[in-house]
Parts: C-alpha cells; structure tokens; sequence
C-alpha cells in the first residue's frame, strides 16, 4: 500500500513541535526518541509500519484541544490510535505525522441505570465497558472480536460491530453522544443522554468516519440489562449452500438470533486442532444462539432445530450447560488464532445480501485455486457480514502482493453481487483504492465534502479511506497553503 | 412544474431551479418554518424495487408510500420495525405518508427504545443534492462501513441537504404475539420510575408510555415467551399498582392520539428522567404523553401564547440536554421562531458548513430547520 511522502517541511520542525507539545502535555506523553516512537509503527495491520514522527498520549479532552491546536497551526497531520488493533490499517502512521493516542484516558465518567447509559472516556477497552457495569446485571452490546483489547475510541471511529449485532446493532446503533475535538482545537458536545438529533444527525457521521472528523474523547453509550441466559446449538451439514439454505429459512421464520456464526470446512478443521471444541468434520458449521429464560431458549431452540433437520444436518448439538456453550464457542472465537498458527493470513470482511452467500463462496474457492492461496472462511452469517481469511507466507517474495490481489478480487465480488467491501472493519488504508469500484466519483466527492467541513486543511488521519489520487488533490492543497 | 417519475427527472428539476423549492412526498408533514418556493412533487417515484425476506432488505423509491411497503412487508410476516409514526392525525393533512419522508424526517415510534430508530434501519439511499447531482451512500446490506455514514446524515436532514429518491431498508420479522401491561394512576415522576424499572430489566419491554395517566407497557414475541415476560414484569413492578394486561392500540401513542386538534403540538427528547420536569414547564392545560419511557415528550397546547411557551421550553430542554420541535403550530409562529431546537453554536457552524456544501445555492427546504 502506498502511503504519501512525508512533507519534509514538517520533519524539519519536529524540534519546534515537539518543544510546543511539552509545554502542554505531561514530560511522559510526548514520545519523540525513535527507539520509543516504534512502538507505534503499526496496528494490526502489520505487513504496515511507519514509526511516526512523535506521539502524544494525552490525559484529558483540553490536553487534547491543545495538541490538534498546535498541530493545526504547525501544518502537522495527526494520526488517532485507540488500541492499535485495526486490521485495516486505520491507525498506521505515516512519518512525518503526531500520533495522538487515548490509552491514557479510560475513566468511566458516569453510570446512569434509570436512564440506560454510561459515560466513558474513549480510551477504556470495550470490554471494560461492560466490565464496568455487569455487576450490576447491565452490559454494552457491540462485541468485536479484539474487544479486549480495542478501545470505545477505535469503536466509535470505525463503527465496529461484533458476533451479537444481529440482535443489538453495531456501535453507530448504541452511541447516544460524544464529546468531540476538532482539528483546530474547538470542542463540540454531539448527542447526549437523550435519543436522536434535533438537528443533522452529526453522530451519524462522525460514528464510522474513521478518526477524519475530529478526536472524540468522551462517549455516552446505552447499556442494557443483561439477558437471563444464552445458549447455542451447533450445526452441521454438507455443505456451505444447505448451511446457506438453513439460514435464510431460520430468518424468514421470525426467529431473530442473537447471533448466527457459520464456518467452512477448512476453518472447522483449523479450529478444531486448536481449540479441541468438538466440531463435526463436515462441510459447513453453523452456531446459532438464542436468550432469555431457560424455557424461551428451549422454545426457540426447538423452532431452529427443526428447520435445520428440514436440511439434514450431519450433525445438530444443543448446548446442554456452560461448560458446553463455552466449548461452541471455543473453536469460533479462535478461529483467528487458530489459523495464525499455521499460516500468516489477510482478513477481509465484505458483506454480501445473504442470498448471494453459495454463489460468493464458490467463485472465492475458485480464486483460492487460481492464486493458489489457500482460503478460510468464517463470518456473521444473519448479516451477511463475510470474513475470508486468506493464507499467504509473509517470508516469500510476492506473495503478499498476490494475496492482495486475490483480496481485491473478493472485495469486487462482494460489490458486484449487491454488497460492500468492508461491513465492521473499515476501509483504512487496506480498502483505500477499491472504494472507487464502490463509489462513482460523485459518491465520494460527496463524502470528501463531509472531512472539508469538520477538517479543511485534511489534517487528521489524511491518508486513509479515500484513494489516494482522488484526495490528492485536497491534501495537496492543504499542503500548498502552508 | 410536471410529475415527476425518475430520478433523472428529479436531477434535472434541482439542476434547473430557478429559486427555492419546496420538497413533497405524501405531503402530509407540514412542519418547520414555512419554505415559499415551488413545490418538489417526488410522489412519482414509487414502487419497491426489490424485496428479499431472506436477507431482510427491501429497496423502495423514496415516493412509495409507506402503507403500500407496510402491506408488502405483512404478506411476508414481516414490518418495519421502528414503527413510523404518521402525522396526518396532529397536522390535519390528508394524503399518505411516504418512506422518504420517514426517513428525511428519521420518523420512529414507540419500538425506538427497543429496536432502533428510523435511522439505524436506512441502509443505503440515493439523493440528488442542491446542485443537481446524484449521490449514493451505503447500499442494502445489514453491515456497511465503506466510507462516511452520509445515510445517516440523510435521515433526519428534513430534505435540506438532498432530495431522496430511494432508499434501503432493513426490515424484520413480526411477532407471533403481543400484550401491553397497564397501571393505572400514576403520575409523571412515577411514571418514568416504573419504566425505567421495567426498561431496565431482561424482559425486552417494545413500548413503554404514558398515556392518560396509564403506563403501558408492550411485550412482544413468541407467545409463551410474551407470557412468561408478562408474568415477571407483574411481580418486578407490583409496587406501582394493579397491573391489568390489555390488548393496546400503540398507534394512540405513536400518532400522538389525545393531542389531535391542538393548536401546537411539541416532540421533545431529553433522557428519561427528565420527562416529568419537561412537562412541568409546560403551562396549566397543556395536553401531554410519554413515550420512549419518558425519554419523548408529546405536548399539545390549544389557545395562550403560543410562541413564548416554545421559547419557555426550549430553554428548559437546553437546559437538561436534549431537542424540543415545534411539529404543528400557526404559520406566524413557525416563521418567527426556531422551529427546531437551537444548536450550540459550534454545532450550529458545522451543521451550516455542510447544508451549505450540498446544496450551496440554498434551494433545498431553505430554512426549514434553521433560519
């Protein structure tokens, strides 16, 4: 992936910049000694690393105010990190850039049961959240796989989502408000505790914009009670169309799962020689899980049952206790793991309308033969939300290269066929020059108007999301202004 | 000028307007401040284009009707889910509301609190923006981070920053049943304590209002399970009163029922426990409900001054964080005041900065939320 020149005007004022941060931050958040700067050189997108020029981990929203001030005035792009665990490369630096990271701002500021909401600030892990108020039997929905690791920040930037939106949403359905910092320092207050916009639904479009728009360092997010229990069954069948079939029947006969995750048969073997989860060996998997009470959960368990043996699973196993439910999901929830042991591996995630999933699966098993790369795939399939892992040697010349290729010839599958090239990661860097295959130019340059409105001078986070030739021309400008 | 049926059509019109244009769909939400221009008649684009139950989408022009995709929808067992309310019964318009109405004006009912707004169901739209040009955002898949969320920025924007000319949506499946538990009696404030109580418990609550001095509160799902969750509300809540189980028309509360024929009619959102002090700023007669467990205000008022209780209102809503709308009022009215809650003014740059970036000569509903 190409990224821009840094503007060697920038790098000759690191000096400078780095003495205006210091006056304005704490000894220890302003990082400029390179040995420590590279800690910050990737995210988990890490065939990528670029370490930046400083980094700033700043304490509180007016130390936050001050450090985009200052780079706003001294021309510096500034690149947001939550936790670093992008795997679209949202958070890579480029060399001339002030990483600003959140990690030290992870305060739960208020906990409001009567009105269903907590208020953090952005840094503190998404699973902290929840941490932060199960206790008292409530919890926050969107779930992404690296949620213990991955900041509400993060969350809130690439509008992640998670094994359980079928039922709950993703982050854009369960923010209520932000506090939010702008290029130039300006701090906005967006949403609240209440429900919805009274005006232009600003955090519509700040929630998923990718860390463009401004730094957000508080967070208002609705929390529920938790269910009073969960339960999963596991399928088997021949193959991924029957999987496929059984699917669209479960949703069309009103069961609203809480999350419906399917694997093919590589990934089921992979999984099961790490995780021991007991899987069938077979052609496609199911795991469908439904809540509530231990007889609400056998209603609707009997309902999905049945619909599956309309489609001769090879095998159907209820959970019959925790112990087993956790097994389920073992396999599942490692299958990143499990497959990164064998292999280095790229993860897409395009969203396809469920019914094209056979069609999809087939052509993406023809390109793996094609490529000769071999490909796994596993994804939330209620949603339609595709996750190809695809296996290549990172130690063989060109086979990233080729990897890459074979990635963008799914993401254009999924366009092709009604879907879009990413449904939870983002587009970062990694999506960055397909959008055009997405995208007619007029659909972007609607999207570019958004960042002039919130960032004219294209500071923040500058080389991300749109192709690069098609922002050049604003960055460029940005840059001529100096 | 002529009916439209494409968006061509609609394109061309933008791009050939000599002056403001007033945007119509079903034309029955006359709110805002008043537009004069010439009218937008975007009715002509209607039908569902495509409709999979499977994959819970469906793709409509955005002049369809929203009856006719209702009727779709239950053919199928299925519905939207945020529950549009309809003006017609407040406003006294005539004429059938459309989904890109619904969605320009992210119009939702009382299942919000549970399922969404109107807004979390718009996958993807097409519009044309104030130059004429056609824009599309997001598409018709249930996951979608490509590039900004402009589908969000639609909804809600009251046609200002772009006409819809289709919209996708994501539908879901009905129920098999339905009840709505009441308790009688009770007051604002305690209301909203016996909401919140039940909003705060596992027993996914659909609906929760208060209506005529009653709290309703909506199950809905499969029967046993509506059963059971009845049943343990009952116990969780007996502390609030006798509990009688009903058969509710919702419409009550989602169409603003009891304050139909007012002379003003307020929509104000704050957080739920500010609902009672919302409706204590109101002045002596002012017709009231709550919705969203008491996080929706609706407010009527027939005779006094009008324009200064709004003013009164909106201070106390600003105050408490939150947005009260004038939805019906007498056109002097709506000319001189904000119609819409004013914005922080940092906000209020930004929010000026876009509507001027997508329709720059000003012809889109001008001034319709802000002056």
């Amino acid at each position: 992936m190409e990224m821009p020149l840094p503007d060697s005007d920038v790098l000759a004022r690191k000096a400078r910049v780095v003495e205006r941060l210091r006056n304005v931050l704490p000894v220890d958040a302003v990082i400029d000694d390179p040995a420590e700067t590279r800690a910050y050189e990737c995210d988990a997108l890490t065939a990528y690393r670029c370490p930046p020029m400083v980094a700033v981990l700043p304490a509180t929203t007016a130390e936050v105010s001050d450090v985009l001030r200052i780079c706003h005035e001294e021309g510096v792009p500034v690149v947001p990190r939550g936790s670093g665990t992008s795997l679209a490369g949202g958070a890579l630096p480029t060399a001339d850039c002030v990483i600003l990271g959140v990690a030290r701002m992870n305060d739960v500021i208020e906990t409001d049961y009567d009105n269903r909401f907590i208020r953090v600030q952005t840094g503190r892990t998404n699973l902290s959240v929840t941490g932060a108020v199960e206790a008292d039997g409530f919890f926050y929905a969107p779930d992404p796989s690296s949620q213990l690791a991955c900041a509400i920040a993060g969350n809130i930037a690439m509008n992640s989502g998670g094994a359980h939106c079928l039922k709950y949403g993703v982050t854009t359905n369960n923010l209520l408000g932000v506090t939010m910092v702008q290029m130039d320092g300006t701090v906005v207050e967006i949403g609240g505790a209440h429900l919805d916009s009274g005006g232009l639904d600003l955090l519509g479009v700040i929630c998923g914009s990718e860390g463009q728009l401004g730094v957000v360092t508080e967070a208002t997010l609705r929390i529920l009670h938790k269910p009073e229990g969960a339960r999963p069954v596991l399928m088997g069948f021949d193959s991924v169309e029957v999987a496929g079939a059984c699917v669209a029947d479960i949703i069309k006969a009103g069961v609203l799962p809480v999350a419906i995750e399917f694997m093919d048969k590589m990934l089921i073997e992979v999984c099961e020689d790490f995780a021991k989860a007991d899987y069938p060996k077979c052609g496609a998997l199911l795991i469908v899980e439904v809540e509530g009470s231990d007889a609400e959960i056998d209603a609707q368990l009997a309902l999905i049952t049945d619909i599956a043996k309309r489609h001769n699973p090879v095998a159907l196993r209820e959970s019959a206790s925790a112990d087993e439910s956790a097994r389920i999901w073992a396999g599942r929830k490692a299958a990143f793991s499990a497959i990164g042991r064998i292999s280095d591996y790229m993860c897409l995630d395009g969203t396809i309308p469920v019914s094209e999933l056979p069609y999809v699966l087939r052509r993406i098993g023809e390109m793996s033969e094609k490529y000769g790369l071999p490909v796994g795939n596993v994804f939330h399939a209620g949603d339609g939300n595709m996750h190809p892992l695809i296996c290549y040697d990172a130690n063989k010349p060109g086979d990233l290269e080729l990897c890459e290729e074979f990635g963008a010839e799914v993401l254009k599958l999924c366009v092709e066929v009604g879907g879009c090239l990413t449904g939870e990661h983002g587009v970062g860097i990694e999506k960055r020059d397909l959008m055009t295959h997405q995208y007619a130019p007029a659909d972007l340059e609607a999207q570019m108007a958004v960042k002039d409105v919130f960032d004219a001078k294209w500071l923040l986070n500058p080389a991300k999301v749109f192709p690069l030739a098609v922002s050049e021309p604003r960055r460029g400008a940005a840059l001529a202004a100096e | 000028m002529d009916m439209l049926r494409t968006e061509e059509a609609v394109a061309q019109a933008v791009a050939g307007a000599k002056g403001p244009l007033v945007i119509r769909g079903g034309g029955t939400r006359t709110v805002g401040r008043p537009v004069l221009g010439e009218v937008l008649d975007v009715s002509g684009l209607s039908g569902v284009t495509l409709y999979e139950p499977g994959a819970l989408t469906l793709v409509a022009q955005a002049g369809t009707p929203v009856a006719e995709i209702e009727a779709a929808l239950a053919a199928e067992n299925q519905r939207l889910a945020f529950e549009p309310y309809d003006l017609t019964g407040v406003l006294g318009t005539a004429g059938a509301s459309t989904i890109g109405g619904v969605i320009a004006t992210n119009a939702s009912g009382p299942r919000r609190i549970m399922a969404g707004a109107a807004r979390d169901f718009a996958l993807g739209v097409r519009f044309v923006d104030g130059t004429g040009q056609v824009i599309k955002n997001g598409g018709r898949v249930m996951k979608n981070v490509t590039g900004y969320d402009l589908v969000k920025l639609m909804s809600g924007s009251w046609g200002t920053l772009g006409v819809l000319t289709e919209v996708s949506l994501k539908v879901l499946p009905s129920v098999e049943a339905e009840t709505t538990l009441v308790i009688d009696g009770l007051d604002a404030a305690q209301a909203v304590q016996a909401m919140s109580r039940a909003l705060g418990s596992p027993f996914e609550v659909s609906g929760a209002a208060w209506v005529g001095g009653q709290v309703w509160l909506r199950l809905e799902g499969f029967e046993g399970s509506v059963a059971y969750r009845a049943s343990q509300l009952k116990t969780l809540l007996a502390a609030f009163g006798d509990i009688a189980e009903t058969q509710a028309d919702w419409r009550t509360v989602r169409d603003a029922v009891p304050l139909h024929g007012a002379d003003a009619v307020w929509r104000i959102s704050v957080k739920p426990s500010d609902g009672p002090a919302v409706i204590e700023a109101l002045p002596e007669g002012a017709d009231t409900l709550m919705d969203w467990g008491g996080g929706l205000v609706w407010a009527g008022l027939s005779g006094g001054d009008i324009a200064a209780t709004h003013a009164r209102v909106q201070a106390a809503v600003a105050g408490m964080g939150g947005h009260a709308t004038l939805i019906k009022g007498p056109e002097p009215v709506r000319a001189a005041v904000p119609v819409f809650q004013p914005e922080a003014p940092g906000v209020a740059a930004l929010t000026a900065s876009l509507r001027h970036r997508f329709d720059p000569n000003g012809i889109l509903n001008p001034g319709l939320m802000a002056a």
